[in-house]
């Protein structure tokens, strides 16, 4: 595994100022997250993904708007790397009417249709069968869309995930597996869990493509979706990839785990090293691809748009208790 | 209106003067083929999907053949993977098709409720309404004939316990009918609960299609002494105990119930109201069932309206037994419900 984007010169230049600044999105959006968390004022559970950006935005620059996104309890930097609007992801945060899932949802539950993000479910490889079934409506409306399902190292554990792989290799489905392996869920590390831990192998038993790439390279995830993506899209079923990563905060809040004993700090300044943001960075201005200039541009605009939406989540108003028996049921009119 | 009436098989029906001027007899697994096959003809997004769909046997012949017509794509055979095929349903109604996903017995629907209670009853509200899910899911109660404890079971107090979820229950050949094609076009996911032993009555259904309104219960005979609700097969029981009763000068009301989630307490509490005595009976065990729900919506909303203490018409508590002696002492009848109706309107009468 390199430790280090390798920048490839088949890939335009366009295409690599849009995978870094779809990583910057990511990492600054969260950054604020944890900036912000302990005014407490984001009052839900929030499963961050700094350290693992390159994964999404490497999947993600791969896909048409029209592709759909499933994703799980970790699911900000889906969202984001698939266009979604900050504005109403924050208000979704702040428990605002505002936001994505009007305040039903919270950070694990949020979607933005318009760009394809379909929602996610916060209750571990529950997203992925139902990925599989927007596949196989894409496929009997031949619609041409292509369905992504972003999963966890855990979620590679669950029956459903087999099920949910056998039927889309079964029907030649159009999705995309994608396992990201951080190796950990919650606490456990992968090794106290699996009996072997190469979870892309699952895919030969179904007769698929399975590939483990470095998750860390948003370069090699780009050119592995890309492989995956095309093939969905021309019929000839799924794919597994499983990206190797590394969470840097803990599971959940905005905390690092070393903070609260719960895995070496050295494992994870090891990770640090292998920043998927940082290397390419690098390598984008050692190559005369970027400047400094260029890079402060885009960041500021990232940090222009995350202070519309912390002031717009802010200012928000709440949902009204009127708004608690709405959504139970769907109605055309989208009342109670 | 003559498809309201009840008859236990072809016999009964002819007897009481069969399909008539104009009118057609259906069973109950042909009304749900022609409820399916209509829906399939007319509308691109609807498919069917389970396991054995397309086989010989057709679930029971609810399906049969259909496949031969519309093709796999669209009446497809399934693996066994109950909890995935349930989430692949809801994936795909979300993404805007209208899926009849299809389980021989409810007995297999454990291995789906994740699916079904942490997904399909979330997914609209979850997301503050951005979405919906217009899934199907029939399954089949099964009855008696030494199926025991896994093939027998009658799970729709579990499914009717969670907000997001519709569950109907058809007791005729024409709710079949009506109540699949609403539960298709309802835009959320309903628990379309069927009863092997109804599947050869017959009734009187219409050739056109046509909806019955989920969350409405009917009225399926009038009467002054004594309210029973029933469900599915019940509803058939109780029909048959009322005509026993009757001959005793027992006047029964018996309210279908039709739909459990939502309930239509307010048809029954009416009724009791009248008659100040409530019998329910269900397909399935008592605890925290729909007649412990009926009750307490009763109480809270007209408690002085019981003349007599309500009883409850339930499996025994125990999970079913496959001997025909202990089945026998398991499952309840017609001949359990006129007894406990006895009972009521005597209590009641020494109550004045
Ligand atoms: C079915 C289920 N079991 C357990 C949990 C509790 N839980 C939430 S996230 C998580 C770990 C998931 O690990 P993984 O899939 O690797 O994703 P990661 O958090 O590492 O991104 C667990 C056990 C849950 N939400 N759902
Ligand atoms: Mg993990």
């Amino acid at each position: 595994m390199t430790s280090v984007a390798t920048i490839d010169t088949d890939l335009s230049t366009e295409t690599l100022i849009a995978l870094l600044t779809s990583m910057l999105r990511i990492r600054m959006f969260e950054e604020r997250i944890v900036a912000l968390y302990p005014e407490q004022e984001m009052k839900c559970p929030v499963h961050l993904c700094i350290g693992q950006e390159a994964i999404a935005s490497g999947v993600c620059a791969n896909l048409e708007v029209k592709d759909y996104v499933f994703s799980n309890h970790r699911g900000h930097g889906h969202a984001i790397a698939k266009g979604a609007d900050f504005r109403p992801l924050m208000a979704e945060f702040y428990g605002k009417k505002t936001g994505c899932s009007a305040g039903k949802g919270g950070s694990m539950h949020i979607i933005d249709l318009p760009r394809g993000v379909f929602g996610t479910s916060a209750i571990v490889g529950g997203g992925i069968p139902m990925g599989v079934g927007a596949a196989l409506a894409s496929s009997l409306k031949r619609d041409g869309r292509v369905t992504i399902i972003f999963f966890g190292d855990g979620a590679s554990e669950e029956g459903v995930f087999y099920e949910s792989f056998n039927f889309a290799a079964l029907k030649k489905l159009p999705v995309v597996f994608v396992c990201e392996n951080n190796l950990y869920a919650t606490n456990s590390p992968q090794t106290a869990r699996h009996s072997t831990c190469r979870i892309a192998d699952s895919a030969a038993v179904f007769g698929s493509h399975g590939a483990c790439i470095d998750g860390n390279d948003a370069v090699s995830v780009y050119w592995s979706a890309k492989k995956a993506v095309e093939k969905a899209r021309a019929g000839q079923g799924p794919s597994l990839i499983e990206a190797l990563t590394y969470r840097w905060k803990g599971h959940v809040g905005p905390e690092a785990d070393h903070e609260k004993g719960l895995r070496p700090k050295d494992e994870l300044f090891e990770w640090i090293k292998r920043c998927p943001i940082e290397g390419f960075k690098k390598q984008l201005l050692d190559t005369g691809l970027l400047n400094e200039e260029r890079i402060a541009d885009i960041t500021t605009s990232i940090k222009v748009e995350i202070d519309d939406a912390i002031e717009f989540a802010k200012m928000s108003q709440y949902p009204s208790p009127e708004d608690l028996l709405k959504n139970v049921y769907f109605t055309p009119d989208g009342g109670i | 209106m003559p498809w309201t009436k009840i008859y236990g098989n072809k016999a009964d029906f002819e007897k009481a003067g069969g399909a008539g001027a104009g009118l057609r007899g259906l069973t109950y697994r042909e009304a749900l083929h022609e409820a399916a096959s209509q829906l399939l003809e007319s509308d691109q997004n609807v498919f069917v999907m389970g396991e054995g769909v397309d086989d010989g046997g057709g679930v029971f012949g609810s399906t049969l053949n259909l496949h031969k017509r519309f093709g796999s794509d669209r009446v497809m055979d399934t693996p066994l993977a109950e909890n995935a095929l349930t989430g692949i349903a809801i994936g795909a109604a979300a993404s805007g098709m209208r899926p009849i996903l299809v389980h021989m017995r409810i007995d297999f629907m454990p291995l789906t409720m994740d699916q079904i209670i942490n997904h399909a009853a979330k997914w609209s509200y979850m997301f503050g309404g951005a979405v919906s899910v217009p899934l199907t899911i029939r399954s089949i109660i099964g009855r008696g004939w030494g199926s025991a404890a896994q093939h027998s079971q009658s799970l729709q107090s579990l499914f009717a316990n969670i907000p997001g979820l519709k569950v109907v229950m058809p007791s005729t050949p024409y709710d079949a009918k009506g109540l699949l094609r609403a539960s298709v076009y309802d835009g959320n996911p309903v628990m379309f609960i069927e009863h092997r032993w109804l599947y050869e009555h017959m009734g009187h259904v219409p050739i056109e299609p046509y909806t019955v309104p989920i969350g409405k219960s009917i009225t399926r005979r009038n009467g002054k002494d004594v309210t029973i609700a029933a469900v599915s097969q019940m509803v058939f029981e109780a029909m048959q105990a009322a005509e026993l009763l009757a001959a005793d000068g027992i006047d029964c009301e018996v309210i279908d119930l039709r739909t459990i989630r939502p309930l239509d307490s307010d048809a029954v509490i009416e009724s009791v109201t009248k008659t100040g005595a409530l019998i329910v009976a269900d397909t399935g065990w008592a605890s925290c069932g729909i007649g412990a729900e009926l009750a307490a919506r009763l109480v809270e909303r007209a408690h002085g309206a019981l003349k007599a203490p309500l009883k409850r018409i339930n499996f025994a508590d125990c999970p079913t037994p496959a001997s025909p002696a202990l089945e026998k002492a398991y499952y309840p009848d017609r001949h359990t419900i006129a007894a406990a109706v006895r009972e009521t309107f005597e209590l009641k009468r020494s109550n004045g």
